[in-house]
């Protein structure tokens, strides 16, 4: 076993592998590209959508619009989904990966496939956003950039798996049980083999409808469509709280307060998420109400009751890893003293907090029956996933990336004074953006539109409640922040990554 | 740490605040679990649940008999019409029709208070979502369903429908209108 493969991480301790180290620099850094090709669009689009701005025309808003939910939703959390689970079976395993070469072709097929549905997007052959719900149909080629994109990540999934069954035959760790973070890292990516058969579910049969070899059944696409648009998102959900405890771990030393417990939650996720996909249909004709109420009302329960489960250990571990520290007196020394001007860790608890009270809230109430025939299709939805996978995951994922520079890219983070301050921007602008989001929303505030004031000419024009319009203003300060805080994360990531100082 | 491997043993007992937060998490479980359908049976505000298959060709034709049966004529007996959409006065308590195509709403639909009717909503091009201003309340609009909505009007006035879901690039101008008198 060639030894020069490994360098010792002289931080953590851990023997990282150096091509693994090399895959999760690739896939972090097409990562981060994606995220500012989807920050730039964030940016028209919510210009747009602000009535005294009204910045782009109609096209290219659209267009602009599924370019940004295709760059953010897809392909930023993927790249960075595939860095870490490379970092959760390898690093911190002290493993070798299991076929770099398979690995490499997951990067491959992810960036072919990001280029031909960008290509697509941008050229105004895919004006369809990222559910494309038939009959608008994009040029084939859009459907297999998909479908590249998803066998890239599928496969990477695979090498996951199999460099944990290669670390485990060669014994680089003392015994059986993973560490919760690769064991939270696996769990998603189990979900994520079972999102993405959904996805071959859908794409291919839309794949020959689009080439005219097929024909299309529109509910069935919606739902067998979010059976992988709404699962993926539980991927997504696994991943964040992986980061959680990675943060958690590597800024407080925290620990996890029962193992049993928070793995138990993890392996809920897997069983249970897959079902409530269908609170994207309940204003659907076709399917029957005790359909609807079985898959979004009850099973769903006990993914929720994960999430509390995490919700209570996250926190709980952080508070006991700072009283262990000393702090305490009173009930909030630890809370004062936590190392707030660290940006990992600003980032996670502010993640936590929007992830919870802004996502997770908002998820369970818009998910039911009652409430979602007033909110569906409103912007009470966009701000429900900007609330989760914005405020939550994607804030989780920009603060683990302070600690993967140093530790994987062997850079001192550049602009440090700048990074503390970035989750602060993000965290409150989302904060802001989301509260503007859903409160126009509850007034009827239509998702993606691209006129809400003279609707194109419509001779049946009409005008809203003028609170609707106040909270549009309050969304706009609210993205303005978090675009800035978006551009001080892209700024520091790739000025670190190019300048900064080369760490022993 | 979570980032370590586990003690080989980790399948422990768990302390009591951990069991006093799970037995609350798992009580509000079951409450919310409950109360769907429980809600279900006492709200007053579900979605609809019946629908049926509806070829375009089948559909437009009851469509288009329905608006020649019914749309409302001036003294005149010219038939009266609202931006070039026919304004149709269903029959109290019966069925009554609402198409997106085109990136219209046909027709507008003049219903009576207190009156129970059942509105047939269908596309007959892209997906589309009803959307009633400003009582906020949505519904889609998919082709080849007949997705049958049944309402009783409380509040006269005229509301302004409008789609919420992408139908192409017209799809800001799709606006209509729903009457109660
Ligand atoms: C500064 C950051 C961001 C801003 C200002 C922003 C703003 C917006 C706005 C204004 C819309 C359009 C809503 C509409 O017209 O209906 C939108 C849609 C969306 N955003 Fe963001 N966003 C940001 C970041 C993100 C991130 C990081 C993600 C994903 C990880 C994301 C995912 C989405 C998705 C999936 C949509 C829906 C697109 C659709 O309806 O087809 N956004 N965002
Ligand atoms: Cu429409
Ligand atoms: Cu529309």
């Amino acid at each position: 076993m060639a030894d020069q493969d490994f360098r010792t991480c002289s931080i953590t301790g851990l023997k990282v592998h150096l091509p693994a180290a090399n895959l999760i620099m690739a896939n972090a850094v097409a990562a981060v590209v994606l995220l500012l090709i989807g920050g730039l669009a964030a940016a028209g689009v919510a210009l747009t959508r602000l009535p005294s701005v009204h910045l782009l025309p109609a096209d290219l808003f659209y267009r602009l619009l599924t370019l940004h939910g295709l760059a953010m939703l897809i392909a930023w959390i993927i790249f960075f989904e595939m860095a870490g689970l490379y970092l959760g079976a390898s690093v911190l395993l002290n493993a070798r990966i299991a076929a770099p070469k398979m690995a490499w072709l997951q990067f491959i097929l992810m960036v072919v496939g990001v280029l031909l549905i960008a290509l697509m997007v941008l050229t105004g052959q895919a004006d369809v956003m990222f559910t494309s719900y038939p009959p608008l149909k994009a040029n084939p080629i859009y459907y297999l950039g998909v479908i590249l994109f998803a066998v890239g990540a599928l496969i990477g999934c695979f090498v996951f798996f199999g460099t944990l069954a290669k670390a485990r035959k060669e014994g680089t760790y003392p015994h059986g049980s993973f560490p919760l973070v690769t064991f939270g890292l696996a769990c998603a990516a189990m979900i994520a083999i079972a999102t993405l058969l959904h996805g071959a579910a859908v794409y291919i049969p839309t794949l020959l409808w689009s080439l005219g070899l097929m024909g299309m059944d529109e509910s069935a696409y919606r739902l067998v469509w979010w059976g992988l648009g709404h699962s993926s998102q539980q991927i997504n959900v696994a991943a964040m709280i992986s980061v959680w405890y990675l943060v958690g771990t590597l800024s407080v030393g925290m620990k996890p307060i029962s193992q049993k417990l928070c793995r138990t939650a993890f392996v809920l996720y897997v069983l249970f998420i897959n079902v409530a996909s269908e609170h994207h249909i309940l204003v659907d004709p076709v399917f029957s109400n005790a359909h609807k109420i079985w898959n979004t009302g009850y099973i769903m329960h006990l993914a929720v009751l994960a999430s509390m489960i995490h919700a209570l250990a996250v926190p709980a571990g952080i508070e006991v890893a700072l009283r262990k520290k000393g702090y305490t007196s009173g009930l909030f020394e630890w809370l004062k003293k936590a190392p707030w001007s660290n940006p990992a860790f600003s980032a996670i608890v502010l993640s936590i907090f929007g992830f919870g009270f802004f996502g997770g809230i908002t998820g369970v109430t818009f998910g039911s029956e009652q409430v979602n025939i007033t909110a569906h299709n409103t912007w009470r939805i966009t701000g429900h996933f900007h609330s989760t996978v914005v405020f939550g995951t994607t804030l989780a994922f920009m603060g683990v990336t302070y600690y993967v520079l140093p530790l994987i890219f062997r850079r001192e983070v550049l602009g440090m004074g700048w990074a503390k301050l970035q989750p602060w921007f993000f965290g409150i602008g989302m904060m802001i953006q989301v509260t503007g989001m859903m409160l126009a929303g509850a007034y009827g505030i239509p998702r993606r539109h691209w006129d809400i004031v003279n609707f194109g000419g419509s001779p049946f024009s009409f005008a809203w409640d003028p609170t609707a319009y106040m909270w549009l203003g309050v969304f706009g300060i609210g993205a303005l922040l978090a675009v800035l805080g978006g551009a001080i994360y892209i700024l520091v990531t790739v000025g670190t990554i190019l300048f900064g100082k080369k760490l022993a | 740490m979570s980032i370590s491997v586990p003690e080989k043993v980790w399948w422990k007992p768990i302390d009591k605040e951990e069991k006093i937060w799970l037995a609350i998490a798992l009580i509000w479980m079951v409450i919310s679990f409950v109360w769907m359908p429980i809600y279900h049976y006492i709200g007053k505000q579900n979605p609809s649940s019946e629908s049926y298959k509806a070829p375009r060709e089948q559909f437009e034709q009851l469509v288009n008999g329905f608006i020649q049966k019914y749309q409302v004529k001036d003294a005149n007996g010219t038939p009266v019409a609202m931006n070039d959409i026919p304004v149709v006065h269903p029959p109290a308590g019966g069925d009554a029709y609402l198409v997106g195509a085109g990136w219209k709403w046909k027709p507008v639909l003049e219903l009576e208070k207190g009156k129970t009717y059942r509105i047939h909503l269908s596309s007959f091009d892209f997906q589309h979502g009803l959307s009633i201003y400003p009582l906020n309340i949505n519904y889609m609009a998919i082709p080849g369903q007949d997705y049958v909505i049944t309402v009783t009007p409380t509040t006269s006035g005229e509301f302004p429908i409008l789609c919420n879901e992408f139908c192409g690039i017209g799809h800001h101008t799709m606006v209509g209108k729903l009457i109660v008198k």
